[in-house]
C-alpha cells in the first residue's frame, strides 16, 4: 500500500508538468511577460504564427504528458499483481503517429514560406531609406539628405537616434564595420546580423508611431549590452522638418574644409 | 595488463589502493592511470567529466548572478573584482557564459556520453572481452588532458579565456583589438577545442570497428540494445563531422597566428585598429562550424535516448514499443542532421532562400523525434513500472523532451525565428534538450550502471530526493525561459533592464536564479551518495535489475576480460514479462528452453 501511494506521487509529480506548463503560458501574457506591442504591418503575421504554432505544440504537449502520467497512475507494478503487456509494437500505431505528424510539419513548412519571404526575399523596389553601420558599441546612421542618395556631400551622419517617417515603406541598408551585430527591432518584429562586408538589405514598415529599442542581438563584445539606439516613427511632415533641422546642426558643427562626412564608414 | 582474466580479478578494478598493494608500481600504473582496460578507461573519463560538470554548473551559476542582479556584488568571486569595487565587469561576464557552454559541451555532455558510458558499456553490452583497439581507447582519454589544460589554463592567461561565445563567430573571436578575451584566451580554446576532437576521432573509430567486429556469437545487429545502436549511430557522426570541425579550427588559428584571412573581409576597423589580411568571409566559418556542430547536437543526445530506452523496458518489465522503428529513427536523425545546419543561421545574411530549404529539412528532423518519443510511451503502456531512482530520470527524460523537442518547432519556423533567435526562448530550448533531456539521461545511466561500475547499487532514497529536487528547480531554472523568450529577451547581455522592452524582466530573471542556485546545491546530495556508495553501499551482485542485457551476465564489476564465460546470444535485449516463462525476464543469454521457444512463436 506505501508503495502504492509512493507511486501515485511520482505519477502526480509528472501531471505537474503540463498543468505547470499551462499554468505558466497562462499567466505570462497578465503579468506582461509577453510578446512586445507589434507595430510593423509583417509582424501580425509572425505573431499569428507564433500563436498557431503555441495552439499545435500546446496541444500536444498537454496530450502526451497527459498519456504519460496515466500510464505512471495505471501501470505502477504496485498497483495490481499482474504481468506486463507482452508486445513488441504496432505497425499500424507506427503508420499513423508517422504519418500523421509527418503531415503535419510538412504542412506548417509550405504554411509559413510566404510570410519569410515577405519579410527577407519580396525586397521594395526603392533606394535606401537610411544606412545603419553597426559598430562595437553605436548605431551609425546616414541619411541620404537632399537628393535621396547615399554617399554624396549632403549626407545627414548621426547615432543612435534612428528616426523614420510612419506608415511608409523603410528600406534599411546594413553594415558593420567591425564584428558581427545583430540589429533587433522587438517592436517591430524584425533581426538581421550585421555582417562585415556584406551589405544587407532590411525593410519594414511601421502602422504607429512612437519611440522603441533598438537591440544588439549578436554578441559582439565586452559592450554588446549596452549596444542600444532608439528607432522612433513620426508623420512624415515631422520627419522632414527633423531631418532639415537634424542637417542644419551638422553643417554648423562641421569643420571648414571638411567636405566628407567624419563619420561615414567607408 | 599483468592481471589474469579470472573472476577473482574483479575485485581489483574499482577497490581501494590498499587492496593493490601487491602490485609494483608499473603494474598500478598499468592498471589504474594508463590503463588499456575499456572500464577503467570509462570510469576515467566518468570522473574526468563528473568534476569538469561541477566547474560548468559552477560558472552558470555566476551567469545567472549577472543576469539576475547585474553589478551587484559577487560572493566568493567578488575578491576578483576587488579594484571594481565587488563587481563582475562586462567582459567577464561574456567570458563567463562562453566558458560555460564550452565546459559543459566540450568536456561534459560529449565526452560523458561517448567517453564514460560508450567505453564502458559498448564492450560489456556486445559481449566482447575489450574493444577492438585498447592503446587507441586508452589515448582517447588522455588526448582529453592536454584539452582539460588549455580550458584550464586560459582563465590564467592575460586577457582571460575566450570571450567570443562558444560558437567563437570571427572577427570577434579572431582580433584581440574586438575582445580581450580573443588574445591567448582563444588560442588556447582551439588548441583545447583540436585535441577534443583527436580524443572523440580516436573513440569513434574504435566503437565502429568493435561494434561491427567483436559482436558474441548470435548477437546480430537487430539484437544489440538501443544503447548500444545509438553508440554506433554517434560514432558515425562524429567521423564523418568532426573532420570539418578540425580544419575549420586550423583555418581560424592560422588566421590568428599566421596572418590568413580565411573569415576576416577586407577593410575592418575594429576598435580604431586594422587587422591586416583580408578577403574572407565571416559566414564561411558559420557554415564549417554549424556543420560539425549541429550533428554534435544529436551526438549530445542520441547515447541519452539509447540509454533511456534500455532503463524504460528494464523497470516497465516490457518489451521496447517498435525496435526496428527506434533504431531507423535514430538513423534518420542522423541522416537529417547533416542537412539542417543551417537553421543556426537564418539570420546570418545567408541567402533567405536557402533557408527555405533548410527550414522544411529542420522541420522533417522533429519527424524522427516524434516517432522516438510515442515509443517510449508506447513502451511504458502496460508495463509494470518500478519507480526506481533510475528510472524515475528516465521518466523525466521523456517528459522533459517532449518540452525540447517541441520548442524546437518555434524556431524552425522562420519567421517566428526572426523574433526569438538568440532570446531566451533558445535558451530554454536547448537547455530542455541538453539538460533536461541528456542530464536526465546520463543520471539515470549513473543509477542504473553503477552496480556493474562499482559493485555496489547507489542508495535509493537519497537517489529520489535528487531526482525530485533536480526536476523541480531545473524546471523553475528553465521553463520561466521560454515566456523571457517570447519577450524577445536577448541572451549574452550582461544587463538587458536598462532597455524600455526589458527593464520588467528582473524578478523573474531573480526567481530563476534561485531555482538554479538548488539546483547547483542539490547536487551534493548525488555526490555525497556517489562517494558514499562506492564503498559502503550494498553489494549488487550480477543482475541487481534482472535486466536482460549482456553486461548483467558478467560479474559486478566485471575483472579484465569482462566475461568469465563466453556469452552466447540467443535473442533480442527485450523479452521482458515473456508469457509462459517462468521468470519475468529472459536474458540474451538464456538457453532456449521448451517453454520460451513456445511463447517466442506465440509471439511473432
Amino acid at each position: 500500500m506505501n508503495r502504492r501511494i509512493w507511486g501515485m506521487a511520482w505519477a502526480i509529480l509528472f501531471l505537474a508538468v503540463p498543468v505547470l506548463g499551462v499554468a505558466t503560458f497562462a499567466v505570462a501574457p497578465a503579468i506582461n511577460v509577453w510578446l512586445p506591442k507589434d507595430v510593423s504591418i509583417h509582424g501580425r503575421d509572425i505573431d499569428s504564427l507564433f500563436y498557431f504554432i503555441l495552439a499545435l505544440t500546446g496541444v500536444v504537449f498537454i496530450a502526451t504528458e497527459m498519456v504519460l502520467f496515466w500510464f505512471l497512475w495505471k501501470y505502477d507494478a504496485a498497483a495490481g499483481e499482474r504481468r506486463a503487456t507482452y508486445i513488441h509494437g504496432s505497425h499500424t500505431l507506427e503508420v499513423v503517429w508517422t504519418i500523421i505528424p509527418a503531415a503535419t510539419l510538412l504542412f506548417l513548412a509550405i504554411y509559413q514560406m510566404n510570410a519569410w519571404a515577405d519579410v527577407k526575399m519580396r525586397r521594395p523596389d526603392m533606394p535606401p531609406t537610411v544606412e545603419v553601420v553597426a559598430r562595437q558599441f553605436e548605431w551609425r546612421l546616414r541619411y541620404p539628405g537632399r537628393d535621396g542618395v547615399l554617399g554624396t556631400q549632403d549626407d545627414l551622419h548621426l547615432v543612435n537616434d534612428l528616426q523614420l517617417p510612419v506608415d511608409e515603406d523603410i528600406l534599411v541598408q546594413l553594415k558593420s564595420m567591425d564584428v558581427l551585430h545583430s540589429f533587433f527591432l522587438p517592436n517591430l518584429r524584425i533581426k538581421q546580423d550585421a555582417v562585415p562586408g556584406m551589405r544587407i538589405p532590411v525593410w519594414f514598415k511601421s502602422t504607429e508611431t512612437g519611440s522603441y529599442d533598438i537591440v544588439c542581438a549578436e554578441l559582439c563584445g565586452w559592450g554588446h549590452y549596452k549596444m542600444k539606439g532608439r528607432i522612433t516613427f513620426v508623420p512624415r511632415s515631422e520627419f522632414d522638418r527633423w531631418l532639415e533641422r537634424k542637417y542644419a546642426e551638422q553643417e554648423a558643427t562641421r569643420p571648414a574644409g571638411d567636405a566628407s562626412g567624419n563619420l561615414a564608414a567607408r | 595488463m599483468s592481471i589474469a582474466p579470472s573472476p577473482l580479478a574483479t575485485e581489483h578494478v574499482s577497490k581501494a589502493p590498499q587492496e593493490a598493494h601487491g602490485l609494483t608500481l608499473s603494474q598500478f600504473l598499468s592498471t589504474y592511470v594508463f590503463s588499456k582496460d575499456h572500464k577503467v578507461i570509462g570510469i576515467q573519463f566518468l570522473f574526468s567529466t563528473l568534476v569538469w560538470f561541477l566547474v560548468g554548473g559552477l560558472l552558470a551559476l555566476a551567469v545567472r548572478w549577472q543576469v539576475a542582479w547585474p553589478w551587484s556584488d559577487v560572493p566568493v568571486l567578488g575578491k576578483l573584482f576587488a579594484q571594481e569595487g565587488g563587481q563582475m565587469s562586462p567582459e567577464f561576464y561574456t567570458m563567463l557564459f562562453t566558458m560555460h557552454a564550452t565546459v559543459m559541451i566540450f568536456l561534459v555532455i560529449i565526452p560523458i556520453l561517448a567517453g564514460a558510458f560508450g567505453n564502458f558499456l559498448i564492450p560489456l553490452m556486445i559481449g566482447a572481452d575489450d574493444m577492438a583497439f585498447p592503446t587507441l581507447n586508452m589515448l582517447s582519454y588522455w588526448f582529453m588532458w592536454p584539452a582539460f589544460i588549455a580550458f584550464g589554463a586560459s582563465f590564467f592567461v592575460e586577457g582571460g579565456a575566450a570571450s567570443g561565445g562558444w560558437t567563437s563567430y570571427p572577427p570577434l573571436s579572431t582580433n584581440v583589438a574586438a575582445s580581450p578575451g580573443s588574445g591567448w584566451g582563444q588560442t588556447l580554446w582551439l588548441i583545447g577545442l583540436t585535441f577534443v576532437g583527436v580524443s572523440s576521432m580516436l573513440g569513434s573509430v574504435n566503437y565502429m570497428t568493435t561494434i561491427i567486429l567483436m559482436r558474441a556469437p548470435g548477437m546480430t545487429m537487430f539484437r544489440l540494445p538501443m544503447t548500444i545502436w545509438a553508440m554506433f549511430i554517434t560514432a558515425v557522426l562524429q567521423a564523418f563531422a568532426l573532420p570539418v570541425l578540425t580544419a575549420a579550427g586550423f583555418m581560424q588559428l592560422a588566421d590568428r597566428t599566421l596572418g590568413t584571412g580565411f573569415f576576416s573581409p577586407e577593410g575592418l576597423i575594429v576598435n580604431n585598429a586594422t587587422p591586416g589580411a583580408g578577403g574572407g568571409q565571416p559566414l564561411l566559418w558559420q557554415h564549417l562550424f554549424w556543420f560539425y556542430s549541429h550533428p554534435a547536437v544529436y551526438i549530445m543526445i542520441l547515447p541519452a535516448m539509447g540509454m533511456v530506452s534500455d532503463i524504460l523496458t528494464c523497470f516497465a518489465r516490457k518489451p521496447l514499443f517498435g525496435y526496428r522503428p527506434m533504431v531507423y529513427s535514430i538513423a534518420g536523425i542522423a541522416g537529417l542532421g547533416f542537412i539542417v545546419w543551417g537553421h543556426h543561421m537564418f539570420m546570418s545574411g545567408m541567402n533567405p532562400a536557402l533557408g527555405i530549404t533548410f527550414m522544411v529539412s529542420t522541420m522533417m528532423i522533429a519527424l524522427p523525434s516524434a516517432v522516438k518519443t510515442f515509443n517510449w510511451l508506447g513502451t511504458v503502456w502496460g508495463g509494470r513500472i518500478h519507480f526506481t531512482t533510475a528510472m524515475l530520470f528516465a521518466l523525466a527524460f521523456v517528459s522533459m523532451f517532449i518540452i525540447g523537442g517541441l520548442s524546437g518547432i518555434f524556431m524552425a519556423a522562420t519567421p517566428v525565428d526572426i523574433f526569438i533567435h538568440d532570446t531566451y526562448f533558445i535558451v530554454a530550448h536547448f537547455h530542455y534538450v541538453l539538460f533536461a533531456g541528456t542530464a536526465m539521461g546520463v543520471w539515470a545511466g549513473i543509477y542504473y550502471w553503477f552496480p556493474k561500475m562499482f559493485g555496489r547499487t547507489m542508495n535509493e532514497f537519497w537517489g529520489k530526493v535528487h531526482f525530485f529536487l533536480t526536476f523541480i528547480f531545473m524546471n523553475g531554472t528553465f521553463f520561466t525561459m521560454h515566456i523571457l523568450g517570447a519577450v524577445g529577451f536577448p541572451r549574452r547581455l550582461a544587463d538587458a533592464y536598462h532597455y524600455e522592452t526589458f527593464h520588467h524582466l528582473q524578478p523573474m530573471n531573480a526567481f530563476m536564479t534561485w531555482c538554479a542556485i538548488g539546483m547547483v546545491a542539490t547536487q551534493a546530495i548525488f555526490a555525497a551518495n556517489f562517494f558514499w556508495s562506492m564503498f559502503r553501499g550494498p553489494i549488487a551482485g550480477r543482475n541487481p535489475w534482472n535486466a536482460n542485457t549482456l553486461e548483467w551476465t558478467a560479474p559486478s564489476p566485471p575483472g579484465h576480460g569482462n566475461f568469465d564465460f563466453q556469452p552466447v546470444v540467443h535473442r533480442g535485449p527485450y523479452e521482458y514479462s515473456v508469457p509462459g516463462a517462468e521468470k519475468d525476464h529472459l536474458m540474451q543469454t538464456d538457453p532456449p528452453n521448451a517453454a520460451a521457444a513456445a511463447a517466442a512463436l506465440v509471439a511473432h
